[in-house]
């Protein structure tokens, strides 16, 4: 784990904003992540994350602001940001009709990796996954924490610098979801940038830093640590709670 | 209160439950009896059967083997009888998108021959955090809006059970706190409600639950009982550089399992004669040896996952 602050701003967003109609649902946010580190992206339903998320990932344009992904504008080189991120979400990562081999060929050839490439890629990988004999079946018909691990390790075929992972844990066994995530340490210790959302609190706690969104803004951000000592909160789970909830004057989200 | 609810019949009675799908045992065997009145919880992983046992329960799948009550009624035998009693929200947003909340509130209700304002003694905890929306479409609400909705669609004919197959799945820390505020409050006005959850945590607002993986009940009784049954000293592990905190932990020769598990590592000692205590300062001494200083080992109190991972065994598809 790289210690934050140590390595180069790999995400930079300041004043980031988007409107829809009216509605503002990202508000002027700033922060910046750095390489090799692990980010926790956190949030209420409808806090704003999901439209974050797409403009990060250069499939949505900002309504103001200004953002650069791996060094690139979000506003005019979306291409070059799709080609230096990896992307998993908790559903529709991987085709399920198809074999675990033809995922990884498909993911390949989007990416634009040679044949050669592409076979050393995926054997290695297989390898390292303990899952060579399963090759040939089905995505469909192995099991839940198999497809996790390789939908991860797919996002990663490129060699991206940074993998965006939305809920990879969602409905996951308590170990396996733990050893998904001794792969995404595995994954910044080889200086790849994580940034993950999750709704399990105590995985808030394995990230370097975590933001917190409240209502289109950040309304919280560092160390879990230090996240939790600035609002004198126990654990995670009650600093998200104060924050989402704060005594008066809340106000009701209602989007995404 | 009903007669069987007065005579002491569990409000579900489950015997050797046997579902299968191709090859796999969704169901393999299960047992379980629910109270009158109790808020139950089935806790596991996907894939661990609860959406089959749900739905063996609301009368929509036979099982292959077993039986189950619901009620005192036989679910297979008596299906159109329970179907009027029983509310369920299932773990799938199912209400219909293009109409508005009210429009969703006014069918559910249609359906089982009543109205929502004939009802709203019932739904009104839940229907007053909603009203200000009941134009909008069902599809345009957010995750814990839905899940209300959906809650009050399946209250809306006063119904004697509630079964909430996952209601809270993908739905925020805060979100889930408040929705299971709402159950409590359902069941202190003396509902029996079963719910299904893949977050462990969850385990401590029921008051008994059964621990479910692959088919299987690992575990059932209260939360505390559950905790209280787990078998070997626990240790809790803090320090900088978690990741090489963990290897070295894993490393250490008396290690049986390491996890991390929130702000700590949560270690098992290989050795079961051993005292928590001695355990403790064996490994702290160990960590300190291989360069990890500022290393914290302290006995600690085992959770609902702990026992979950140490019953479940290794997980389908962990061999690496």
């Amino acid at each position: 784990m790289t210690a934050p602050g140590r390595g180069e701003t790999v995400i930079h967003a300041r004043g980031l904003t988007r409107r829809f109609g009216e509605f503002v649902a990202v508000d002027a946010i700033s922060f910046e992540v750095h390489a090799g580190e692990v980010f926790g992206f956190l949030g209420a339903n409808g806090a704003g994350k999901t439209t974050a998320i797409r403009m990060l990932t250069g499939l949505l344009a900002p309504s103001a602001g200004e953002a650069r992904v791996a060094g690139h504008d979000v506003y005019r080189e979306s291409d070059a940001i799709k080609r230096s991120i990896g992307y998993m979400s908790q559903r529709f990562s991987l085709y399920e009709d198809l074999t675990v081999r033809e995922n990884v060929r498909l993911y390949g050839g989007i990416y634009d990796l040679s044949d050669a490439d592409i076979r050393a890629r995926t054997a290695a990988m297989l390898e390292r996954l303990g899952m060579t004999q399963v090759a040939d079946r089905r995505v469909g018909s192995i099991p839940l924490g198999w497809k996790q691990k390789l939908a991860f390790s797919v996002a990663l075929l490129h060699r991206p610098r940074i993998a965006f992972l939305d809920e990879p844990t969602g409905g996951v066994d308590p170990i396996t979801r733990r050893q998904f995530w001794e792969l995404i340490y595995e994954a910044a210790a080889g200086g790849t940038t994580v940034f993950v959302t999750t709704h399990y609190m105590d995985e808030a706690e394995y990230c370097d830093r975590v933001s917190i969104m409240v209502a289109g803004r950040i309304a919280a951000i560092g160390p879990p640590a230090e996240v939790k000592a600035r609002l004198g909160a126990a654990s995670m789970d009650d600093a998200f709670y104060r924050l989402a909830r704060p005594p008066a004057g809340a106000r009701a989200t209602e989007t995404e | 209160m009903t007669v069987a609810a007065r005579s002491g019949t569990p409000a579900v009675h489950v015997d050797a439950l046997v579902k299968r799908y191709d090859e796999t045992a969704a169901l393999d065997g299960v047992s379980v009896d629910v109270r009158s009145g109790e808020l139950f919880g089935f806790i596991g992983p996907d894939g661990a059967g609860k959406t089959t046992l749900f739905r063996i329960l609301v009368t929509l799948l036979l099982p292959d083997a077993g039986s189950a009550e619901v009620l005192g009624l036989d679910v297979a035998r008596d299906p159109w009888a329970l179907r009027r009693r029983v509310g369920y929200m299932p773990g799938r947003f199912s209400l219909y998108p293009d109409l508005s909340v009210a429009e969703n509130l006014d069918f559910f209700a249609s359906v089982f021959g009543t109205t929502p304002d004939a009802e709203m003694a019932t739904i009104a905890p839940i229907y007053r955090q909603l009203a200000s929306f009941a134009d909008r479409r069902a599809g345009a609400l957010s995750g814990g809006m839905k899940q209300k909705l959906a809650l009050c669609c399946a209250l809306v004919h006063r119904p004697e059970i509630l079964l909430l197959d996952e209601p809270t799945t993908g739905v925020d820390a805060v979100s889930r706190r408040e929705f299971w505020d709402l159950l409590a409050r359902l069941r202190e006005g003396g509902l029996t409600i079963v719910v299904s959850t893949p977050y462990m945590d969850e385990a401590a607002r029921c008051d008994r639950v059964a621990l479910i993986d692959r088919g299987r009940i690992l575990a059932l009784d209260t939360p505390a009982a559950i905790t209280a049954a787990f078998d070997r000293p626990l240790l809790a592990v803090r320090g900088a550089r978690r990741y090489d905190l963990l290897r070295a932990t894993r490393d250490y020769v008396h290690t049986a399992s390491a996890f991390p598990f929130g702000e700590s590592l949560h270690v098992t000692d290989a050795r079961d004669t051993t005292s928590a205590d001695r355990s403790a300062a064996e490994l702290r001494a160990h960590l300190h040896a291989a360069g990890f200083a500022d290393a914290v080992v302290e006995p600690t109190t085992p959770t609902i996952e702990d026992v979950f991972m140490a019953r479940m065994g290794a997980p389908a598809g962990s061999e690496r």
